[in-house]
């Protein structure tokens, strides 16, 4: 979804106005997390709740499916989507390992390694 | 007449504002993090600033799809750290200082910069968990001006907009005829990653090449493209365009007092460092205990 001028950045999914205007109906859903009336609802009746912010087709099998790179595909934010995950007990880690398909503990590992390398030493030096 | 101080710049992952209000300090995990603080404290309390410049970007408490601005500012009597949804309890947010706001967005016109002003804003943990650090446990003793920036929707401004922003202030600060001695905050990064297969990324490389560069050439930073700065520091690692507009709005000679990088908080390369200017108390205490800190 990157503009033509800058090239696609492995791995990663610019959030831009094509993904603005595809995804505002699950981002709407998320943004109204913010309430806890709201999140209560949604964990009360969550397919009422979908229904009343009309999240498309490919967004409430996303939803459905719990699946983070599905959601992202079909317009979702990260920082709306973490208002769900919230709900759904996922911190940033599960998120993480979900999507790069490693389990939560390899993920974790993979962060702390990453102090090791000879850069961040450099940097952590200062 | 007001004087700019200097700035303390600092990640603002929700995971910190979690371990504030668990007690988690002094845990293995946080400590190298929190020890960052006690430096930027004794600097506060030599300073005592009283009026915080907050660069941050909201995260979808304020601004949602629905308006997104690229810059606005705040200009309120008060504001408000509210729910984001997943868990972190609300932490006090100082009262606002509309005639200094008031006086920034002027500045800011007369700069060409078309900003939006905001009379009602809550404020998230890019701006609470900061304060927090700065004066833990209680509201910080300061009034607040917030500046967000966009880094959420693409189009993103420029690293270079976001420091000529940051200088624009720069000027409504050095023009303010007030006496308040004055301070800026820019929070948010260093490299990180959430979404996507990517996710986890981070770069100390750059990041060490952001601190070098804050305070004696912020303009280094502006050499690459917002898109070139995702790539190099992570979707959310573009938070440094906050730290870069308010590096902007220090002046054109700031000192780096102390500096902390540490891996991960959370899935972040996290980051503090303070930044005075020459009108900053010289008390030496402060530069002389964080200097060897650096070391
Ligand atoms: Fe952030």
């Amino acid at each position: 979804m990157a503009s033509a001028a800058n090239k696609p950045i492995p791995g990663t999914h610019i959030f831009d106005g094509a993904a603005a205007q595809k995804g505002y109906a699950l981002n709407a859903m998320c943004y109204s997390f913010n309430s806890a009336a709201n999140r209560d609802a949604f964990v009360r009746d969550e397919a009422a709740y979908i229904d009343k912010f009309q999240l498309t087709p490919e967004q409430r099998a996303a939803v459905a499916a719990r699946n983070v790179l599905q959601m992202i595909a079909a317009g979702g934010n990260v920082y709306f989507l973490a208002k769900l995950a919230g709900i759904l007990g996922l911190n940033v880690q599960d998120l993480g390992a979900q999507q790069t398909g490693m389990s939560v503990d390899a993920f974790k590992q993979m962060l702390l390694d990453q102090a090791k390398t000879p850069a961040a030493r450099e940097a952590i030096r200062g | 007449m007001a004087k700019v101080i200097g700035g303390v710049f600092t990640s603002h992952v929700p995971a910190i504002g979690g371990a504030i209000q668990r007690g988690a300090q002094n845990e293995p995990y946080w400590k190298p993090f929190f020890d960052a603080w006690p430096p930027v404290r004794e600097w506060l309390d030599v300073q005592q600033p009283d009026v915080v410049i907050m660069f941050y970007n909201d995260h979808g408490l304020n601004f949602f799809l629905d308006k997104m601005p690229t810059f606005a500012v705040g200009a309120a009597p008060v504001y408000r750290n509210e729910d984001e949804g997943w868990g972190l309890h609300p932490f006090p947010i100082p009262p606002g200082h509309t005639d200094l706001s008031w006086a920034i967005i002027e500045k800011l016109v007369e700069e060409e910069f078309d900003i939006t002003t905001c009379q009602d804003m809550a404020v998230d943990h890019a701006a609470s968990i900061p304060l927090a650090l700065a004066w833990p446990g209680r509201e910080a003793p300061v009034r607040i001006v917030p500046i967000t920036i966009n880094t959420v929707q693409h189009p993103l401004p420029s690293a270079k907009r976001c420091l000529a922003l940051g200088r624009a202030v720069g000027k409504a600060l050095a023009e303010w005829q007030g006496p308040e001695k004055i301070m800026v905050m820019g929070t948010g990064g260093l490299s990180h990653q959430l979404d996507g297969e990517r996710a986890g990324f981070m770069n100390a490389e750059y990041d060490k090449f952001c601190m070098d560069n804050l305070s004696s050439d912020p303009d280094a930073l502006t050499r690459h493209s917002v898109h070139e700065m995702v790539e190099l520091s992570g979707t959310q690692g573009v938070e440094v365009l906050n730290w870069i507009a308010a590096r902007g709005a220090l002046g054109a000679t700031a000192r780096e007092l102390t500096r902390t990088y540490h891996i991960p908080i959370s899935n972040t390369a996290a980051a503090v460092m303070v930044l005075e200017t020459e009108a900053a108390v010289q008390s030496g205490k402060a530069s002389s205990e964080a200097i060897p800190a650096m070391a």
